[in-house]
């Protein structure tokens, strides 16, 4: 039954790696879970789930697997046991995760649990500790759920398994929501830090090291301070099909514009494709040839394009086949969009539509152009890390690292 | 990670204080960082007692409490020392102190005053998501070993008792996963009116009864007025029943129209919104 609800967690595409998984067999060891279902559900959910956007996913897995079930709780010890036995049965590892796992002390492990298991046997008589949730029990006496939920288990309320049913967290899941604040904060990690600009930092290791050359005299050093050098155009496709979408495209907008970190951003706009020009105004009326948009930016820039890649093949790949029937165009949008996806080294498409749609020609072919991603916050956060990717953080690891002269 | 070396003998040891109710679950997530040994990181909307849990997890297991406030300019070396260059160059021009001693000079910060304490202590990181973005992964390391080294003197400073970690996040910044995997994780939620009755007990033992339920149905009515940027929460409603107590006002049937508002609605926005819906219902 553990190992069905590993596999389930695994199944909702919660991250639970093997370091999470040892750490609640060791508290299942320690036993931590209070031999009762619902210690275990909230053991699990501390140790395994890290942010309450996954709450939901977890509480559908625990539903899953422990509903309608009569879990006899002290059996998990006993499954706990059978794992040990044999714990390279959680399949689905990568080569590296299972490295690890072999490399823990599973003995450790094993010892804590027949220590804890004679200690079990020997207090169960007394029964001031392991039995139930009631009495003396530090655990389920006080009986309150923060939502009001009562689910100690001695006052015969709900088992942990319907109130997992009842995905109470289903909110909070961020693959649904965006708000400006979210996006921000995604953006935020949009970056490219470099010391430039005037020197007007103090450099006080280098200040100190001169000093003492020097004999004590007083000498400064200065440097540039650190800014971010990220350069951001976003291009926003406003009307027809993106309509209903209009509202998160504004967000993305707003929260863009807010966002005072970019050494520069630019907003334009266009309808269904891309075709010879882009605009300043979302109403089409200052329009911006394309040529120019390109020399205006240089190739290092990261572009964010939000649209759903949504049209008519022609529209896509004929001539003239802007929808607006006065503008003729007589490269191809595919043309216009490629020279586009030339131009910009760092370019990401957001799609609000999900990904299932994501078959039709025309967002396939787009789709090749520009790494796609869906307007989700995961997706945001995918797309902007697939923007800065390729650097790793420059100050990895040791936190210790005096600033040094850089 | 098992780590035989932090056994903490009798784990189960936190159950809230007179002055803090606590959830089963809470307790239970206290109790199993205290057992794994791993950092506590508790999430969940301002004003729920994130920040104050710290102080009476330390309270009730009679330990030192060592906090460590982040800002957004508060790097993680700052957490384990700080080199006093400055006051070195100043007392090496003025020539009123030994300079060559450069331990003179070295300050510990929190996570080194945690470290080199001669009992356990409760170590609070609050608010960590202020900090940059890296913040949480450079304090992966010390956490995690429990030890740092001056690099100015080489002295190597190994924590004596593994601190019992609690961090705080309001949600601002995404903590990098890695950070994450060490964590034992717990959502305050927004407490039930059942739950908030008993808090305000803890905090006014001998609040009448007809204001008690005044003060709660106003104050969740106007947590349901829609749109509001910030609602309410716990330490405002606090403030709240403080100020009317002290101005002995009756709140009696007032609804969403009631007084000193601006110890709840602390944005001119929100405060339009709640008359407007305080219009409505008359």
């Amino acid at each position: 039954m553990l190992l069905d609800f590993f596999f389930a967690l695994r199944a909702q595409r919660l991250a639970v790696g093997p370091e999470e998984w040892l750490a609640l067999m060791e508290a299942l060891a320690r036993g931590l879970h209070e031999s009762s279902l619902t210690g275990f559900y909230h053991l699990a959910r501390s140790v395994l789930v890290h942010s309450e956007a996954h709450f939901d996913a977890f509480d559908l897995a625990f539903a899953q697997v422990f509903a309608g079930v009569e879990v006899d709780a002290l059996a998990l010890q006993g499954e706990l046991a059978a794992w040990l036995a044999d714990p390279a049965r959680l399949a689905g590892l990568s080569p590296e995760e299972r490295e690890l796992l072999a490399a823990l002390r599973i003995d450790e492990l094993r010892r804590l649990l027949e220590e804890r298991l004679r200690e079990q046997r020997q207090r169960h008589q007394g029964g001031s500790r392991w039995v139930g949730t009631g009495g003396t029990s530090p655990f389920g006496a006080g009986g309150y759920h923060p939502t009001g939920v009562r689910i100690g288990g001695s006052s015969g309320g709900r088992s942990a398994a319907q109130v997992a049913a009842e995905r109470r967290y289903r909110a909070y899941r961020s693959d649904l929501i965006l708000d400006v604040r979210q996006i921000q904060v995604a953006l935020r990690k949009l970056r490219e830090l470099r010391r430039e600009g005037r020197r007007d930092e103090l450099d006080l290791p280098a200040s100190i090291d001169r000093t003492s050359r020097n004999a004590g005299e007083l000498e400064l050093c200065w440097r540039p301070p650190r800014r971010n050098h990220a350069r951001v155009v976003l291009l926003m496709d406003v009307g027809g099909s993106m309509d209903p979408h209009a509202r998160v495209v504004s967000q993305i907008f707003s929260a863009a514009s807010r966002s005072k970190h970019f050494r520069t951003f630019h907003a334009y706009y266009f309808h269904n494709c891309v075709y010879g020009s882009v605009y300043r105004d979302s109403w089409f009326r200052e329009a911006l040839p394309l040529d120019e948009l390109l020399a205006a930016h240089r190739p290092s820039s990261k572009l964010v394009v939000v649209g759903d890649a949504l049209m008519h093949p022609l529209e896509l790949l004929a001539p003239d086949g802007s929808l607006d029937y006065w503008a003729r165009n007589a490269t191809p949008g595919i043309e216009s969009l490629r020279r586009v996806a030339r131009h910009f080294e760092r370019r990401v498409w957001l799609n609000p539509e999900p990904p299932r749609f994501w078959r039709h020609q025309t967002v396939a072919a787009i789709g090749e152009l520009f790494p796609m991603f869906p307007l989700t916050l995961d997706g945001l956060a995918d797309a902007v890390s697939s923007l800065v990717g390729g650097r790793r953080p420059r100050r990895g690891g040791g936190a210790v690292s005096v600033d040094a002269d850089d | 990670m098992i780590r035989p070396e932090i056994i903490t003998p009798g784990f189960n040891r936190f159950s809230g204080t007179d002055g803090y109710i606590t959830s089963a679950p809470l307790e239970q997530a206290v109790n199993a960082a205290i057992a794994l040994g791993r950092p506590l990181l508790i999430k969940g909307e301002p004003g729920t007692g994130k920040t104050v849990l710290a102080g009476h997890v330390a309270q009730a297991l009679g330990l030192r409490l060592v906090r460590w406030q982040v800002k957004s300019t508060t790097r993680a070396a700052d957490g384990l020392y700080v080199y006093d260059t400055v006051q070195r160059l100043h007392d090496s021009r003025f020539g009123d102190a030994d300079v060559t001693d450069i331990k003179r000079y070295i300050r510990l910060g929190p996570i080194g005053d945690a470290f080199s304490s001669p009992d356990q202590v409760v170590l609070l990181i609050d608010e960590v998501d202020k900090a940059d973005l890296e913040f949480p992964n450079d304090l992966l390391q010390e956490l995690d070993e429990m030890r740092f080294t001056v690099l100015e003197t080489a002295e190597e400073i190994q924590a004596r008792h593994r601190p019992l970690v609690v961090i705080t996040s309001n949600n601002e910044k995404e903590l990098p996963d890695a950070f994450l995997r060490r964590c034992v994780f717990h959502y305050i939620e927004f407490p039930s009116r059942e739950l908030m009755v008993r808090i305000i007990g803890v905090h006014f033992p001998d609040l009448e009864q007809q204001l008690l339920d005044d003060c709660i149905a106003s104050f969740y009515a106007l947590r349901e007025v829609a749109g509001l940027r910030k609602k309410p929460s716990t330490s405002e409603l606090l403030d709240w029943i403080a100020a009317l107590r002290r101005a002995g006002v009756e709140v009696s049937r007032l609804g969403l129209a009631v007084p000193f508002l601006g110890t709840l609605i602390k944005n001119e926005r929100d405060l339009e919104l709640v008359a407007a819906a305080s219009g409505r219902r008359r």
